[in-house]
């Protein structure tokens, strides 16, 4: 069964068109990719999903439901680019956030704190303050928070992208496992392509004005994904379909001023 | 308290007498600097001669330590009754007492004001102009009408002091007011989309997300109606003749300036006291309640 069905989804802003005829099916325990262009609306479309935003046109379905209702229902769980922790409250009390809003009992809204921050690894830091932590920390204390309440699928717009190289590609391994321990799906957002292919069980490449799905690339390198399958034939086999496919898009969107010129000459 | 301070490791103990050193140290340096600058200002005027702007003598400018003796001298021009401290004293604790409920009130009340009006954006724009307006009603035209109207209706245990507490309580609404709002508003858009994915309500939004990023502000705003309900607990004595506050005292002296300059000056620096005392509330209580990251406090 999957988990978002999306059918003929558009959006627009006044007079700009950021989404167009977007079809998108994610199945269940999918790691989904987003990559493309600035201003291809891979992150409006994530915001579509996640109901923070109405689509103008078309239908999207979660775990069976309407959007609202899977948020209504707490099906979603949003990480931004920036960790957006509540700098009033402890790391512990930031990962137990969403479970208040849930209405949680205290005694298990603390268990479940423990767990998530094992998860993570940053067990022993409960009663430190947002400000006090690394970037990388401060992100990996916002996954926790947004996987504390076990949401059906993970929303995630460019977790990393405001990370050095190296916190990177080791959140990268460590959000492979969380989401392998976790079960849950995944639609992630990001610019780079080495990540959307190193993460994903498949990538959407994306291409600007109007925003659309140019190619659905799946992703089939073996996993538990390793720090080795960096360095897989078959990876830079993919890197380079993906690339292609995003410059593809990128001379398709060259294309067509030209022909508007024509037409309008 | 002892035992505290022993849980302390050293050497974040001496960090901290030493920072209280130093901040007591900077405290003394001013006023020694301030005390200089009276006295010095005093003596060069008089030394020259000087007219301008205003001639320089015992009564214009007293010496601050006569100022100071003048407090343990007699109230009365006679040097009969009960020293000066005490009589100022008793005004002050009576003023303290009108502007402390003043400040609760309009404290209380601005807050829950601004909550309605950050709530709700069509009644900030019908409303906000109006109490802004509000404010540029001369206080010394409102509190003697607040007293006519007031008065009648309070009970014995709060007459008088009861409506110029109201009076205060003007003062001090209208800053808690407009920081709750801006403060209310502040919280940041992906904080707010966050509580939107967990199905958070309205109400529950703003207790957990809106109210916490908003002290800052709130605080901010507080700390100008401290001194402010003080003011106000002052002028609204004035018109309406409370004898018991230090208001008539200021009434009083100023009547007698010619002939006694030091009981105007002593009751000016008591209630200088008590507007500083106020701040100083709401900034200890500030340092207990907010916690935010450094580049977060306003």
């Amino acid at each position: 069964m999957s988990v978002v069905e999306i059918s003929g989804v558009s959006k627009r802003f006044g007079a700009t068109t950021a989404l167009e005829g977007i079809e998108l099916e994610i199945g269940e325990r999918e790691f989904v990719s987003l990559i493309g262009p600035s201003g291809c609306g891979k992150s409006t479309l994530l915001r579509i999903i996640g109901d923070l935003i109405d689509p103008s046109g078309g239908k999207i379905v979660v775990n069976g439901k309407t959007a609202r209702q899977a948020r209504k229902d707490r099906d979603y769980g949003i990480i931004f680019q920036d960790p957006v922790l509540y700098d009033w409250r402890t790391v512990a009390k930031n990962v137990a956030l969403p479970l208040e809003m849930a209405r949680w009992p205290r005694q298990k809204r603390m268990a479940r704190v423990q767990t998530m921050l094992e998860l993570v690894e940053l067990t022993g830091f409960e009663n430190h303050r947002p400000w006090q932590l690394s970037g990388g920390m401060q992100q990996r204390v916002s996954i926790a928070r947004a996987l504390s309440f076990d949401p059906a699928l993970l929303l995630m717009d460019e977790p990393f992208g405001a990370l050095d190289e190296m916190t990177r590609e080791r959140l990268n391994m460590e959000l492979l496992r969380i989401w392998a321990a976790s079960g849950s799906t995944v639609v992630f957002v990001t610019h780079s392509i080495s990540e959307a292919v190193f993460l994903s069980t498949q990538v959407v490449v994306m291409s600007p004005r109007p925003g659309r799905i140019s190619e659905v690339i799946p992703i089939d390198l073996k996993q538990p994904r390793t720090a080795t399958t960096r360095e897989e034939p078959r990876f830079f086999e993919l890197v380079t379909q993906v690339r292609e496919a995003l410059h593809l898009g990128h001379d398709l969107e060259r294309a067509a001023p030209a022909t508007s010129q024509q037409a309008g000459a | 308290m002892a035992t505290m301070a022993a849980e302390l490791p050293v050497e974040r103990r001496t960090e901290l007498i030493r920072r209280a050193a130093a901040r007591v140290g900077t405290s003394i340096l001013v006023l020694a600097a301030l005390w200089g600058l009276w006295e010095g200002y005093r003596w060069l005027w008089i030394h020259e001669g000087w007219t301008w702007p205003f001639v320089v003598n015992d009564t214009t400018m007293p010496h601050l330590h006569d100022i100071f003796a003048a407090l343990w001298g007699s109230a009365s021009p006679g040097g009969v009754g009960p020293r000066l401290i005490t009589v100022l004293v008793k005004g002050a604790l009576f003023t303290a007492k009108e502007a402390a409920a003043g400040f609760a009130i309009g404290a209380l009340g601005g807050f829950a004001l601004g909550v309605l009006l950050a709530q709700f954006r069509l009644l900030q724009r019908g409303l906000l102009p109006w109490i802004v307006a509000s404010q540029t009603v001369p206080i010394l035209v409102v509190a003697p009408m607040v007293v006519v109207w007031a008065n009648p209706k309070l009970p014995d245990s709060l007459k008088d002091w009861g409506a110029v507490a109201l009076i205060a309580a003007f003062l001090t609404f209208f800053p808690v007011t407009v920081n709750t709002i801006r403060g209310l508003q502040s919280a940041d858009r992906r904080a707010l989309e966050l509580m939107r994915s967990y199905a958070a309500g309205d109400w529950r939004i703003l207790w957990k997300l809106r109210f916490p990023a908003a002290l800052p502000y709130i605080f901010a705003a507080l700390k100008i109606s401290a001194t402010a309900s003080v003011v106000g607990a002052l002028i609204g004595e004035l018109p309406s003749s409370i004898p018991n506050g230090l208001g008539a005292q200021i009434i009083n002296f100023s009547q007698y300036y010619t002939t006694q300059p030091r009981g105007l000056w002593a009751t000016n620096l008591i209630a200088a006291a008590l507007g500083i005392s106020f701040f100083l509330i709401v900034l200890i209580a500030e340092k207990l309640v907010v916690r935010r990251a450094p580049e977060n406090l306003v």
